[in-house]
């Protein structure tokens, strides 16, 4: 019980709100280090968490045509300054069902913590699967985060991440998703992550749009100073007629950090077109002198750009 | 009375001489216009005066209220009073119109947001929460970067070509805002390069080549330039010994 309000807590700091866990309407799963501690379902949801010895298995299905008002609230994490997690999610949003996850990942006191997450997912054809995950990690960076993903996009479906990690320090973070989408279908895939001290950021986000009119946009936005180093290898290959895709990179950097950006644009249609831009570099001159002549001092002109950025 | 003096400013950007010993007075609650062909120095000056990292003087010195600010930052000229509108005003990504006006604010007050967004001829409602990215127009920038002046009430707002980019249809508008500023107890330093802009200020000085060539009425100066500037075939920009 105790280990449950603390992670409420935790949840909040990371800025969730709590008051969600009262509402009846809204399904939720809290999972401490490898303990289910709190579970709730609404109709069309099924949630079946099975503990393991170093974390937890997910089943998550939503049933056919089944469109889950609420956002679904996951609440994942380790409160003890040592621990491993290790979620396995196998996900099916089956024929014109819909659901909206909101992920907390609350790591506060990490200081030898490892959270790592695999996940295989699958839409059906006209569905949709929003995951929104933010993170809030403590201020010792010694956490590493590894999340995985497998997506399999059906027909007239639209799959969408957005991933955030702005509160306390990166530590070591290695991302790793590969989505392929199907005719009329589209990704969305969002990364924003503000790293300092001797955080390490490794991004590759691929997509392929191998069906008809497939859309695909994979958009990161990193800030990292200190001795932070970032790597992120966006690749969107398209395979099939009419199909559109962009990558759009964005990576500033402060102090002694090091930002490396990789588009990979493929295309094997003469009919599908994909796009990229990626930019790196220290905060744009104009941009601080414009904020400094409303009188903000340089520092708070450059966190307030960062801060926009990410927002 | 006197609330800025130029004072024999010298600028050099690389192996080029931008500013000659520039000197020049503004009168306080006034429009004081810099009337001057492009590339004259004109813009140069305005990022002197505001204290930008690359255009700090390597002579003269620059008074503001009595007091020497040549060596200030730009964030403490700001706080002082100086701020200004740039010609071509910065994108900002994820940083909302509301946001960004409320940056040079002291009471960040939305009613004062939307008051000087309807001064500038947008509709609050439609603008308030846009992001000051590439979907906003040039035109739509320049006017939300006057309403942010407008709203940090300066004692000073330094107007690098408010009507370039802006069509003839609204700059009937931009003189308006202009006025306003003045109405409001703000003197303006008014950087153009149209003569019947300049023809708002109380007082003109004509820059060229990076000093100041005349001075006096607008109308007077105007002529001048009309007369002497526009027709300039050989863009031979006048020295010191040898003026138009």
């Amino acid at each position: 019980m105790q280990d449950y309000e603390y992670m409420l807590r935790a949840y909040e700091q990371a800025g969730g709100e709590t008051s969600i866990f009262k509402d009846s309407r809204i399904a939720h799963l809290v999972v401490h280090k490898n303990k289910v501690i709190g579970k709730h379902l609404v109709p069309g949801l099924f949630l079946e968490p099975e503990e393991t010895p170093s974390g937890v298995d997910i089943r998550l299905r939503v049933e056919e045509g089944r469109k889950i008002e609420h956002p679904v609230h996951l609440c994942f994490g380790i409160l003890p300054k040592e621990g491993v997690q290790i979620i396995n999610i196998k996900a099916r949003i089956e024929d014109g069902a819909q659901i909206r996850l909101l992920a907390h990942c609350v790591f506060p006191n990490a200081i030898k913590v490892v959270h790592q997450m695999e996940a295989e997912i699958e839409l059906g054809d006209n569905a949709l699967y929003e995951y929104n995950e933010v993170h809030f990690h403590g201020d010792e960076g010694g956490i590493e985060v590894v999340p995985r993903a497998k997506v399999k996009v059906g027909k007239n479906s639209s799959f969408q991440t957005n991933f955030s990690l702005l509160k306390g320090r990166v530590g070591v973070f290695d991302l790793d998703y590969e989505v392929r989408v199907d005719e009329n279908s589209s990704l969305a895939m969002m990364t924003k992550i503000y790293g300092y001290g001797d955080d390490r950021i490794k991004i590759r986000e691929a997509g392929w749009l191998e069906g008809k009119s497939s859309r695909g946009l994979i958009k990161s936005r990193i800030a990292v100073k200190d001795k932070a180093i970032s790597e992120i290898v966006n690749e969107l290959t398209a395979s099939a007629p009419e199909a559109r895709g962009h990558v759009d990179c964005l990576e500033v950097i402060q102090g002694m950090a090091q930002a490396k950006a990789v588009p990979i644009v493929n295309v094997n249609h003469e009919l599908a077109q994909v796009t990229h831009e990626a930019a790196i570099g220290r905060v744009d001159k104009k941009q601080i002198q414009t904020l400094m002549a409303r009188g903000l001092k340089e520092e708070e002109a450059i966190d307030l750009i960062i801060s926009g950025m990410l927002k | 009375m006197e609330i800025l003096r130029v004072e024999k400013v010298s600028l050099r950007l690389g192996d080029r001489e931008i500013l000659k010993e520039l000197s020049f007075s503004v009168e306080a609650g006034t429009i004081h216009s810099l009337l001057g062909p492009n590339a004259a120095g004109k813009s140069s000056i305005a990022y002197c005066l505001l204290g930008c990292c690359d255009y700090l003087p390597q002579s003269g010195r620059i008074f503001f209220d009595g007091q020497d600010i040549t060596t200030l930052p730009v964030y403490e000229r700001a706080r002082r009073g100086i701020t200004l509108a740039w010609q071509e005003p910065a994108r900002f990504e994820g940083l909302t119109v509301k946001d960004y006006i409320a940056v040079g604010m002291k009471n960040k007050d939305v009613t004062e947001i939307e008051r000087v967004l309807y001064q500038v001829l947008l509709e609050p409602k439609n603008y308030l929460n846009r992001v000051i990215d590439k979907t906003l127009s040039g035109g739509e920038r320049k006017r939300i970067e006057l309403a942010a002046v407008m709203a940090m009430k300066p004692r000073l707002a330094i107007l690098d070509e408010p009507d370039s980019g802006i069509d003839i249809l609204a700059l009937d508008s931009i003189v308006g805002i202009i006025k306003g500023l003045k109405e409001e107890g703000t003197t303006v330093l008014l950087i153009t390069h149209r003569e019947e802009v300049a023809e708002i200020a109380d007082r003109t000085s004509l820059i060229c080549s990076g000093f100041v060539v005349k001075e006096g009425s607008p109308q007077e100066v105007g002529r001048y330039f009309k007369e002497k500037c526009i027709p300039c075939p050989s863009r031979i920009y006048p020295s010191p010994e040898n003026n138009i």
